[in-house]
C-alpha cells in the first residue's frame, strides 16, 4: 500500500484538532522517537487514516471517521509537544 | 489560477485540499500544492490531469472562469520553505512534484535571496517538463539558481541535461556535500521520494534535513 507523509492529512488533522499539526512533535509509545506528525508515514488506501512511526513503524494515530463523526486514536503516542 | 476571499497568504511549500461535491451529494476531496508564490497577487494551483482521477479530470477539463470551489488551506507547515530557514538549498522534484518546489525557487528570487539553491527536477520526457519555458527557458536565471534537469524515458537529440531515473551518481554529482549541512525538500511519486531520500541518508546527510512529500503512486 501507498505510503504518503503525514503533511498529506494536514487537513484532516486541522479539521480535528483545530490547528496546523504538521510541525507538531508526538512521542512514539512504543520506541520513544521524536518526530513532527508531517514527517511520519501515513496510508490513507484503508478503512481509515493510519500513521505509523517513521523510526520503528508502530501505529502512532489512527483517525476513522463513522456517521460523520471522527474518530481519533492517540493510543499510539506517549506524548504530543506542542512547542514548535 | 484562483482568487479565494479572505485568503490569508501562504508559505512557499504548502498545499490546498479541493472539495468537489455532485448533485447526490458524493465529495471527493484531493490535496494540491501551490504553485504561485507568497508574492503572487492570485493562488496558482498546477492540476495533472490523471485519466482514471475523480477530481482532475474536472479541474482540467471542466472547470470555467468564474466557477467556485469549495478550498481548505492554505495547509501545512512542514514541507515549506522560508528564507531564515537558510540553506544551502537542495530540491529534488519528479514529476508534479515540482509544483511545491517552483513556489519555494521563485519565493527565493522574489526576495532576492542569496541562499544557494540546486534544483533537480526528473520528467520523463521533455514534453512532461512543467514550467519548461521557466526552468530551462532561454534565459532562466531565478537569481543564480542552478536547474537540472533529467529525462528518464526519452531525450531530444540535442538534449544538454542528464537522461535515467535520478540514481547514487547523480546525486553524488548535484547534492550539496553532506558538510555543507544542506536543507533537503524532496517530492513527487512515492518511490522516487523514497530511493533519493534513502540514498541521500546512505551519503551522509543528515535525515533531519530532508523533508519529503510523498505524492502516492504514479
Amino acid at each position: 500500500m501507498a505510503m504518503l507523509d503525514g503533511n498529506a492529512i494536514a487537513g484532516e488533522l486541522y479539521d480535528v484538532f483545530g490547528a496546523e499539526m504538521t510541525t507538531v512533535i508526538g512521542v512514539c509509545a512504543s520506541c520513544g522517537a521524536r518526530h513532527q506528525l508531517g514527517e511520519q508515514r501515513v496510508y490513507v488506501r484503508g478503512p481509515g487514516t493510519v500513521v505509523r512511526c517513521k523510526s520503528c513503524t508502530s501505529i502512532v494515530l489512527v483517525l476513522v471517521e463513522i456517521r460523520g463523526c471522527t474518530c481519533v486514536d492517540l493510543q499510539g503516542l506517549a506524548e504530543i509537544d506542542l512547542r514548535r | 489560477m484562483l482568487d479565494p476571499p479572505d485568503w490569508p497568504g501562504h508559505d512557499a511549500g504548502q498545499h490546498v485540499d479541493v472539495r468537489l461535491t455532485a448533485e447526490d451529494g458524493y465529495q471527493a476531496q484531493r490535496s494540491y500544492s501551490i504553485a504561485s508564490t507568497p508574492e503572487d497577487e492570485h493562488l496558482v494551483l498546477t492540476v495533472q490531469r490523471l485519466a482514471d482521477g475523480e477530481v482532475s479530470p474536472y479541474l482540467v477539463g471542466e472547470l470555467r472562469v468564474g466557477d467556485e470551489l469549495e478550498l481548505r488551506g492554505p495547509i501545512g507547515g512542514y514541507f515549506v520553505w522560508d528564507v531564515p530557514l537558510g540553506g544551502p538549498l537542495l530540491l529534488v522534484g519528479g514529476g508534479s512534484g515540482i509544483v511545491p518546489l517552483r513556489a519555494m525557487l521563485f519565493h527565493r528570487a522574489a526576495l532576492r535571496s542569496s541562499v544557494p539553491v540546486r534544483l533537480l527536477y526528473s520528467a520523463r520526457t521533455l514534453a512532461d517538463v512543467i514550467y519548461r519555458e521557466e526552468l530551462i527557458g532561454v534565459e532562466p536565471d531565478h537569481q543564480g539558481a542552478d536547474i537540472r534537469v533529467t529525462l528518464t524515458r526519452e531525450q531530444p537529440s540535442n538534449w544538454r541535461g542528464y537522461a535515467g531515473r535520478i540514481d547514487r551518481a547523480l546525486l553524488e554529482e548535484v547534492a550539496w556535500a553532506p558538510s555543507e549541512s544542506p536543507l533537503t525538500y524532496v517530492c513527487g511519486p512515492t518511490g522516487l521520494v523514497e530511493a533519493v531520500a534513502s540514498t541521500l541518508v546512505e551519503l551522509g546527510h543528515e535525515p533531519r534535513r530532508i523533508k519529503t512529500e510523498r505524492f502516492g503512486p504514479t
